[in-house]
């Protein structure tokens, strides 16, 4: 079971007191996108085996979205930051460039 | 014979004799014995009946590994089966039962699967019981369902009580042997909070019984000092039988513990631990030898164990067989005992150490380079046949004994430290997987988060013991010969004694039988374990799966770290289910919402309806009325003169800002903005695929403001959808969502006469002029603050009246006094459900699952045309979804004025490439109408709404058909004169 920090609350919190959103920073696609944009925004994830970006919501908690950077082959925690950002900060960045 | 010992034992009490029964057999016990000491003391070998061949068993082993020695414990609703007699303690009166035997324990039909082993080997399932295919459902599988499984479940509700709890540390120490203890006492005078649990019910581990002297003491004199020092440290609590079950991600560890006395069973720790220390020991090898299953055939510190801690004799001449130092200590042991050591069998030659010397200064026969070919004896050891270990097994020599004591080395215990992918290395010298340090798991900082210490991280005598731990005593070292790798003995071992030489005793997995799963091809571990169920037992391999996995690797030809293990999963051991449920039964089983109305509703013999954690009422039986006839009753007192609902659970969401309007007509196919304050409208939610996933009314309360209603199931998933994009994409909007639902109750008062009853409270004009069909208003209702909503989900007259929470319930029963003279009545979710389908309302989960979209419902009224965006539009524009051949919304007439049967199929002219009939339409609601006194119903039709009048027929249970119209979904008041009136 995970513990990750809640950027908001600066808790350090289980699993359980959260929701997942898969993956972050997804560009939207709406009306007027074609197909395979639309694809890529619906359905196509990354799904690495490594460091990624995953939403989470503290949802028994503040009830705040952050986004969690984790390796998901070894549950490393490089850092997580709140989820109004169109993309990580430099510090977390480098963090999973070191391990890539 | 077993036996007690005129003296020794250094757990039992003597002064505490206790009474046991065993198959009705009368048990003499001390208190501290375990079952299986026990049994043994009292001349009890034979304890049970493997599992596939029914050979007769007895203990192997005196710890939690134990494959064999499984009892049914206690009687009636404490009855609990397969309890490992060695981890079990004696007391008074119990009832212990043997398993896997019939008629008796000593006479069992089922072993002549034994005299058929050699019919029965690895796979046989799977290839025989395939052809001819009819016997399977009336032959095969009857006959393999009752010999499958492992003791009786019990037949009534188990009487304990089980509780959670939880605890926070920054080491938490598995193992309270030398090795624990020493890692507790470093890291408790760093000051660090610590936990150090023991799963057995004594500290010390096996250097107690072994001897040890650490720092200048006996072993026994360090461990008591040790704990004394612990007791006194407030950063340390100590846990005996306690065991660490299995390591999660990020330090997450779940403890079991066993209680005594009153209160719970069992106690399950969730505990999250900064780092975790690994002092779980070692678990001795049984050797690979023809019969090493008869009873007497005990691992060589099983016998140890016996004698030194409950002065238990395992027979008066027992052999020991051995490829290590390990095998002299229970030499040693038996004849300071008294008992006779006949020979021992060593698989080396020329091994030699002060251990072996002191053996053999002892007049004791040692066989150098020799194997067992065989053990004599059926029910129990008679003697051995020895043989060359180097030959095939051509006897030499037999030798008369009741016991002999094993050793086949030690295998560390490592699934703590696998549990969460900590890497293991083969270690050729000690013959054992041993942790790999540079690869341990990682917890959330990326640096290891267990280690191992102690004969857990490989280490075999007490000095290397301590030496793996930071701070802890020196212990004297002693000389040890090296081990000898033996997987098979003797090595060129031929078929027949391959056949009896057992590796997974519990599941009776044979030598022969992973020869046999290699030679067809299973290569992998993996695959091999579950050809031949190798370590699939309830033991889960503790004992057999590296002799498994060596003899696959032989079978292969490959070294044995190429072929690797099989992955470690928690439990380490069975947890029962009783802990794990915790105390989530009955009514604790989850929690329970409640209207502020839920009271009244159950004083007035609710049925119950479960609707997420809510309960609703499904209807009012009155007396003996049955539940069609209360729904039939309160649907026409509805539609006649007046009905109550008590619509609380109902989702009441507040959009607040000055980008409501934006968000409201982002989240709704239509256009809610433009929407007058003080009016509502009916709106639609779609998920970015398109389908229609919530449906509701929305209110405008202010310029700024919009009140979203949503279904009762869907509130909580329908804020935080909301709250999903206000926070992730469009955070620079000035708005904000409020999930109101349990601030307000909410009663709809239904039908004729709803408007006289609303006027008889008095206080707030509700006439025809002053509240608008589809508006609301603020005011007072009888003293109460109220927000009447003009909706109508039935097609009656209808006013939606919320509250205050407190206040639902006084408004609730005023409703009721000043309703009597209208026939008040209130009914419930069936009744509502029967209604909105005589007007042909959707709801969402009968006509909706997640693949329709408002327009297959008809629903195309509802979706803007001349908004650029909502969730949804582009999902909508897909062409599967503009399809002419989706399945589409209609109402359904039975030409019998039967009920079709919910979710029966349209079925279609000819069958599809799988040979099924195909399909054209479902039901999705189906109801009888008490108002038109036929069936009724909903459901989708390819092209439906174009093949108005059409006869279709309809699958119905035990291959009935039923043939029905399609017709308009509205089945009553069609033009909607009776709700706006």
């Amino acid at each position: 079971m995970l513990l990750l920090t809640c950027p908001h609350c600066g808790l350090a919190v289980e699993e359980t007191e959260l929701s997942p959103g898969g993956e972050a920073h997804l560009k939207r696609f709406g009306p007027g996108s074609d197909e395979d944009a639309f694809e890529e925004y619906l359905f196509l994830r990354d799904n690495p085996k490594g460091p990624t970006l995953e939403r989470w919501r503290h949802s028994y908690g503040c009830g705040k979205w952050f986004i969690a950077a984790r390796d998901t082959a070894t549950n490393r925690v490089f850092g997580t930051y709140p989820a109004q950002t169109g993309g990580p900060p430099d510090w977390i960045v480098k963090a999973m460039e070191a391990v890539r | 014979m077993t036996s007690r010992l005129g003296d020794g034992g250094r757990l039992i009490n003597r002064a505490r004799p206790l009474g046991m029964r065993f198959d009705g057999r009368y048990i003499r016990a001390f208190e501290g014995d375990t079952l299986a000491s026990a049994l043994l003391a009292n001349g009890h070998l034979l304890m049970g009946r493997s599992f596939k061949y029914h050979r007769p068993r007895s203990v192997v082993a005196s710890g939690l590994e134990e494959p064999n020695a499984l009892l049914g414990v206690g009687e009636g609703a404490a009855f609990t089966p397969n309890v490992r007699a060695t981890t079990a303690f004696a007391e008074d009166g119990l009832t212990m039962t043997s398993q896997n035997a019939w008629p008796s324990l000593e006479t069992d039909i089922g072993v002549v699967n034994d005299w058929a082993a050699r019919f029965l080997p690895a796979g046989f399932y799977y290839k025989t019981f395939i052809h001819p295919r009819p016997l399977w459902k009336h032959l095969f599988e009857p006959v393999i369902r009752k010999a499958a499984g492992l003791g009786a479940a019990p037949q009534e509700q188990d009487p304990d009580r089980y509780e959670y709890t939880y605890a926070f540390c920054d080491v938490l120490i598995a193992g309270g042997g030398i090795a624990g203890l020493a890692a507790a006492l470093t890291a408790g005078r760093r000051g660090e909070r610590v936990m150090l649990v023991e799963q057995a019910a004594h500290w010390g581990g096996r250097a107690v019984v072994d001897g040890a002297e650490i720092d200048g003491q006996t072993a026994a004199d360090w461990v008591k000092d040790a704990l004394e020092a612990l007791e006194k440290m407030e950063n340390v609590s100590l846990h005996l039988e306690t065991q660490a079950s299995g390591v999660y991600d990020h330090g997450y560890v779940l403890l079991t513990e066993a209680l005594k006395g009153a209160g719970p069973a069992e106690r399950v720790w969730r505990v999250r631990a900064g780092r975790i220390v690994a002092a779980t020991g070692a678990l001795e090898r049984p050797l690979s030898f023809a019969g090493n299953d008869v009873p007497g055939v005990m691992l060589a510190s099983a016998v140890r164990d016996y004698m030194v801690n409950y002065g238990v004799s395992p027979g008066d001449r027992t052999v020991i067989v051995t490829n290590n130092d390990d095998g002299y200590r229970t030499a040693i042991t038996l004849l300071d005992a008294g008992l006779h050591v006949p020979a021992v069998i060593d698989a080396r030659d020329g091994a030699d150490s002060a251990l072996i010397r002191a053996v053999r200064d002892r007049g004791v026969r040692i066989h150098e380079g020799r194997g067992i070919a065989k053990v004599l004896g059926r029910n129990r050891v008679k003697g051995v046949a020895i043989c060359l270990q180097a030959g095939e097994g051509a006897v030499l020599q037999e030798i008369a004994c009741d016991c002999v004591a094993m050793s086949g080395g030690w295998s560390p215990v490592v699934h703590l430290w696998s549990h969460c992918g900590g890497k293991l290395n083969w270690d050729d010298a000690r013959a054992m997987f041993r942790p790999d340090p540079d690869r341990p798991p990682l917890g959330a900082d990326g640096t290891a988060m267990v280690t191992c210490v102690g004969a857990a991280s490989g280490a075999l005598s007490p000095a290397e013991v301590l030496a793996t731990v930071d701070g802890a005593p020196e212990a004297a070292t002693e000389e040890c010969a090296p081990i000898k790798p033996v997987w098979l003995m003797p090595q060129g071992a031929g078929p027949e004694l391959r056949a009896k030489a057992f590796l997974d005793f519990q599941n009776d997995v044979k030598v022969s039988d992973v020869r046999l799963a290699a030679q067809e091809g299973f290569e992998s571990v993996e695959h091999t374990k579950r050809y031949t169920t190798l370590g699939m037992a309830t033991d889960q391999g503790k004992l057999s799966n590296i002799n498994g996995l060596a003899t696959l690797a032989g079978a292969l030809d490959a070294p044995i770290p190429q072929v690797g293990t099989t992955t470690f999963r928690p439990p380490y051991t069975p947890v029962t289910l009783g802990a794990l449920a915790g105390e989530a039964r009955g009514e604790l089983f989850q929690p329970l919402r409640k209207t502020p109305i839920h009271g009244w509703h159950e004083a007035h013999g609710a049925h119950w309806e479960p609707v997420g954690q809510w309960r609703r009422p499904y209807c009012y039986p009155k007396g003996k009325e049955s539940q069609e006839d209360a729904v039939a009753r309160e649907v026409r007192a509805t539609r006649e003169g007046l009905g109550l609902l008590d619509a609380s659970t109902l989702g009441k969401i507040l959009v607040s800002g000055p980008d409501a309007g934006r968000l409201v007509d982002m989240l709704y196919t239509n256009m809610m903005s433009n929407l007058k304050v003080g009016r509502c409208r009916y709106g639609l939610m779609c998920d970015e695929n398109g389908f229609l996933m919530d449906d509701g009314v929305v209110a405008r309360i202010a310029e700024d403001q919009w009140l979203c209603h949503t279904t009762t199931g869907g509130a909580d998933r329908i804020h935080a959808w909301m709250e999903d994009w206000l926070q992730c994409e469009w955070w620079d909007w000035k708005v904000h969502a409020l999930n109101l639902t349990e601030q307000f109750a909410q009663i709809a008062v239904v039908g004729p006469k709803a408007r006289a009853v609303l006027e008889e409270l008095g206080g707030l004009d509700v006439s025809k002029e002053a509240l608008l069909f589809m508006g609301w208003v603020d005011g007072t209702l009888a003293g109460h603050d109220v927000r009447v909503f003009r909706i109508s989900f039935s097609g009656e007259l209808s006013y939606e009246v919320a509250v205050r929470a407190s206040e639902g319930l006084a408004l609730w029963e005023k409703l009721h006094e000043a309703g009597a003279a209208f026939g008040v009545t209130p009914y419930g979710t069936e009744a509502l459900h029967v209604m909105r389908a005589e007007k042909g309302f959707i709801m969402i989960g009968d006509e909706t699952d997640g693949t329709v979209i408002p327009q297959d419902l008809g629903l195309d009224w509802a979706i803007s045309k001349k908004k650029d965006d909502f969730l949804g539009k582009r999902g909508q524009m897909r062409t599967h979804l503009t399809d002419p051949d989706r399945w589409k919304l209609v109402g359904l007439e039975t030409l019998d004025g039967s009920v079709l049967s919910d979710g029966a199929y349209a079925v279609d002219d000819g069958t599809n490439a799988n040979g099924q009939r195909k399909v054209q339409g479902r039901v999705t609601s189906t109801y009888h109408s008490p108002t038109l006194g036929r069936g009724i119903a909903m459901g989708l039709v390819r092209r439906g709404p174009e093949r108005m009048g059409e006869v279709l027929t309809f699958t119905a249970p035990r291959d009935g058909r039923v043939e029905a119209r399609i017709v308009d979904p509205v089945f009553y008041d069609r033009e909607g004169e009776r709700q706006d009136v």
